[in-house]
């Protein structure tokens, strides 16, 4: 596992242009999550208030859920808990099944990718829908997420009018984006129109008032709860927050952080069920109450999902959510991935030049470069890091322990470079120099230079 | 052990050292609130409106192509629609409205957003999102500079329903190029009366 | 007079020590007095970089005995640096003598502007120059602001360089994406690494830099072996040796 990102990114960049196509594409919403923050003169301010409002919610977690489910069964919705995917797919196809439920539109939810909802309901006798237009072209090509908040920023407009004309009926040749999403509007309003169920994911979850918001740009969770009278909501523990007056905190961050935009379209509060319908909400542990557990990996867990960290990570734009053995990619899976399964994702923290990007545009300050390095130590700790680079690293500290080792290594390395640069094609140097040059090596080191430059000048020489 | 046990017995057993909640930070009100609002609905992909009174508004509907199309439904008091949204015993047979307008409680300076509180959209939710087209009426009065200073006022009642609606549905799905008209409204008219 | 330690990081003691030398001149012209603790080797870095840090430790451990005592300690690394004031204290504990340490030690840059404090250069630099500022620089010393948070714009290095005769510090489209050289992730991650380190020469070369300044030899270094085996003429300079000769008024 220690090589998956690596090789996958190596054929990611076999095709530079498109490669640089990926890269401009997200770099292009980087710059516009820019613009939107600039307009908000306490960005900073906010993003510390987040943090905080995560920080303390995470602390009092059960209480707070607690209060949640409180409130909420008495706005008429039906609470239910899942200790892991599976028993949240039991659930979740429970009540459908009560229902006679064989045709279900569903919203954006990273946590239903992770419990593998839709092949469950698949296998029995369930179609899912996907209707966020990205999602929708990735579920038809059979394909995962790229991206946790543009499914589908990996296909070029040509290769979505192929699949649509394969799949949809389009005309051969269509590649206009407004052309093709009108088309997916008049397929996947037939599925609104048909639905039975609309399953959403949970933005925010608020304690006090026993509600959720779900926030789309399209309408699809609105169009998916505002028709079928059954609506099932899954979220992640984490999700939970005190108050109502937080999400003016959360609102100002999330889409400007995530597109640039001030607010998306639709930022829909839910806090009973439709006249005549029923509401579920399922709260899914999954791993998440043992990151809890530890005070380093708990900050992850505030994480909203706004993707902000994939779209300045220079290494994710250059080699796309594919490459990442994690189903969420970029810093923020790469850390969450790791917390949960680091031998299962041993390449993830090693997948980043830890530039620090990421860090600074999260909306809710998770220190994401640090909580890689400390995935790093635990990888070194469980024997994960390469064979190769341990004894490396063995060597390296054996002879910088010792001064006079440091020195005659240090000469006789720029003594070979300088008499057989071919040599220097072994090991990790070989590595280098398929794509650069080697630095010049200097006749002498700085100790030397030192010495000429302080000599005779009574100059302390320790 | 149900689940629900075994999952809070786990979140209490991680013994998180309590942390307190922070305040939170004052926002920086920025111009005139409906000058920026009117600004930030046509950032939005929305058509923003100023009428004078209920008159203004008479007229700003009448002069809007959207409106004049034969299945429209109004929840704005004084504004009559052709569909009668209480006859309408299903949400499916709103199916092909064309238009709805709908009342919202607060207008947001910031991003354009409109908060449109549960009663005001009458039996059917669906009513703001499966027409091609929407209309929103809000008071000048009403418009608030910030989401911090939005949530501070709305009506929520437990149980309830509301939304925020900035502009019409849009996505940028297919290769970061913004299409306006997803599933939702094509279109979004703010009238902003006073 | 004040002591100042003199901290070469390992690799521009081997393979850039004119850069060593001319932060040495730059001290000494300032009429400090400077010590270079001729028993340094490696701050623990890459080690502890690589999730090694059993053998980080006890290199972190020598630096710390090396380097107590002096006022200062100043190197020409911003990353290097930043191990010492950011990372020591996880790697040994917070003991008085880290955390002392960890306060006392700068990059080059950090140190002429907030210790000496110094409002003047006068020297000459007539090119136009593209300014790399490093990942560690920014984000780790805070040396200057970034690009992602919404802080009012400040830039130590740029505060010296702009100063001098005839430069021109040319304006680039990503004005502080990373390199990709990021130690080891340089070799285990070598497409991605290069394709980055690529990008930024592209950059400059489209803002007209004829040469590309940097405080940290490590991303420097990445960089010029990408240009010159790409056959680009764009030489690499660090600060140190661009301020070498100029005279830094306080």
């Amino acid at each position: 596992m220690i090589h998956f990102h690596p090789e996958k990114a190596r054929a990611f960049a076999q095709d530079d242009a498109r490669a640089h196509w990926h890269d401009k594409a997200l770099w292009f919403v980087r710059v516009k999550r820019d613009r939107g923050a600039a307009t908000v003169p306490e960005w900073e301010r906010l993003r510390e208030a987040a943090a905080g409002i995560k920080a303390h919610t995470l602390s009092r977690l059960a209480g707070y859920l607690e209060e949640f489910e409180r409130n909420a069964t008495a706005n008429g919705m039906q609470v239910h808990w899942a200790r892991d995917g599976e028993e949240h797919n039991r659930i979740v196809h429970g009540i459908l099944e009560r229902h006679g439920v064989t045709r279900m539109v569903k919203s954006k939810s990273m946590l239903t990718e992770e419990c593998h909802l839709n092949p469950y309901l698949e296998a029995r006798g369930i179609e899912v829908v996907d209707t966020d237009l990205g999602e929708r072209i990735v579920q038809l090509a059979g394909e995962p997420p790229s991206h946790i908040v543009m499914p589908a920023i990996h296909r070029k407009k040509e290769e979505i009018g192929e699949l649509f004309h394969e799949k949809l009926g389009t005309p051969a040749g269509l590649s206009d984006p407004t052309l093709l999403t009108e088309k997916a509007r008049q397929h996947l309003r037939e599925k609104f129109l048909g639905a039975q169920a609309g399953l959403t994911g949970v933005n925010f979850a608020i304690a006090e008032t026993g509600g959720f918001v779900v926030v789309t740009n399209e309408g699809n969770a609105d169009m998916g709860t505002t028709l079928p009278p059954v609506h099932v909501a899954s979220m992640g523990i984490e999700k939970v927050i005190p108050r109502l007056a937080d999400l003016g905190v959360f609102t100002r961050l999330l889409a400007r952080s995530a597109t640039g935009q001030p607010v998306s379209s639709y930022t829909t509060h839910f806090h009973a069920p439709l006249p005549g319908g029923e509401l579920h909400v399922v709260i899914v542990d999954n791993g998440r109450s043992r990151m809890l557990a530890d005070a380093h990996r708990r900050q992850a867990l505030g994480c909203i999902r706004c993707g902000a960290c994939l779209n300045t990570c220079p290494v994710y734009r250059r080699s796309g959510g594919y490459s990442y053995s994690y189903l969420i990619p970029g810093p923020i899976g790469s850390v969450l991935g790791g917390h949960r399964d680091l031998r299962g994702h041993a390449s993830l923290p090693f997948a980043s030049s830890l530039c620090g990007s990421c860090t600074d545009v999260c909306p809710v300050k998770v220190d994401l470069h640090h909580q890689l390095l400390v995935l790093r130590q635990e990888a070194g700790e469980q024997g994960l890091v390469p064979l190769g680079k341990r004894m490396g690293m063995k060597a390296a500290s054996f002879a910088m322990a010792r001064p006079g080792l440091f020195r005659a290594g240090g000469r006789m390395a720029r003594w070979l470079l300088w008499a057989a640069p071919g040599l220097a094609r072994i090991g990790p140097a070989g590595a280098w120099l398929r794509g650069r040059e080697l630095p010049v090596p200097p006749r002498e080191s700085f100790a030397e230079l030192y010495d000429r430059e302080t000599a005779g000048s009574g100059e302390d020489r320790s | 052990m149900n689940a629900r046990d075994a999952i809070l017995g786990a979140l209490r057993a991680a013994g998180a050292t309590p942390v307190e909640a922070p305040a939170h930070p004052a926002p920086v009100p920025q111009g005139e609130p409906v000058a920026r609002f009117l600004e930030s609905v046509k950032a939005v992909g929305g058509s923003p409106y100023r009428v004078p009174d209920a008159a203004g508004l008479a007229a700003g509907l009448a002069a809007l192509p959207a409106w004049s199309a034969p299945r429209r439904a109004s929840l704005v008091p004084g504004v009559p629609g052709t569909v009668d949204l209480a006859a309408v015993t299903d949400p499916h047979q709103l199916a092909d409205l064309d238009v709805a307008a709908i009342p919202g409680e607060l207008g947001v300076a910031e991003n354009g957003a409109v908060w449109v509180k549960g009663e005001s959209l009458g039996p059917h939710r669906a009513v703001f999102v499966i027409p091609e087209h929407l209309v929103l009426v809000v008071s000048a009065a009403d418009v608030v500079h910030d989401m911090q200073a939005a949530y501070g006022r709305l009506t929520l009642p437990r149980p309830g329903y509301g939304l925020f609606i900035s502009g019409p549905s849009k996505t940028a799905d297919i290769e970061q190029s913004l299409v306006i008209g997803a599933h939702g409204a094509r279109s979004c008219a703010v009238f902003v009366v006073g | 007079m004040a002591q100042v330690g003199l901290f070469i990081p390992c690799y521009v003691d081997q393979f850039f020590p004119r850069v060593g030398l001319a932060t040495l001149r730059i001290l000494r012209g300032l009429g400090l007095s400077v010590v270079y603790p001729r028993e340094q080797t490696c701050c623990g870095q890459p080690m502890y970089n690589t999730g090694c840090t059993r053998e980080a430790r006890p290199l972190a451990e020598r630096f710390v005995r090396l380097f107590s005592g002096f006022e200062a300690v100043v190197a020409p690394s911003a990353s290097c640096v930043s191990m010492v004031k950011v990372h020591y204290p996880d790697l040994l504990g917070e003991t008085p003598e880290v955390k002392a340490l960890a306060l006392r030690t700068f990059d080059l840059s950090e140190y002429l502007v907030d210790v000496i404090g110094v409002t003047r250069v006068e020297g000459d630099y007539p090119r136009k120059v593209g300014l790399h500022r490093s990942c560690h620089g920014i984000r780790e010393l805070r040396e200057s602001s970034s690009s992602e948070r919404m802080d009012a714009p400040f830039d130590k290095t740029r505060q010296l360089l702009s100063q001098l005769r005839g430069i021109e510090l040319v304006e680039l489209e990503r004005p502080d994406e990373c390199c990709g050289f990021g130690g080891t992730f340089a070799v285990t991650e070598e497409a991605v690494s290069c394709m980055m380190g690529r990008d930024r020469i592209a950059d400059h070369v489209r803002a007209g830099a004829e040469v590309i300044a940097g405080y940290d030899m490590s991303c420097l270094m990445h960089l010029d072996g990408l240009a010159r085996r790409d056959g680009t003429a764009l030489p690499v300079v660090h600060v140190a040796e661009m301020l070498e000769k100029a005279r830094l008024v306080r």
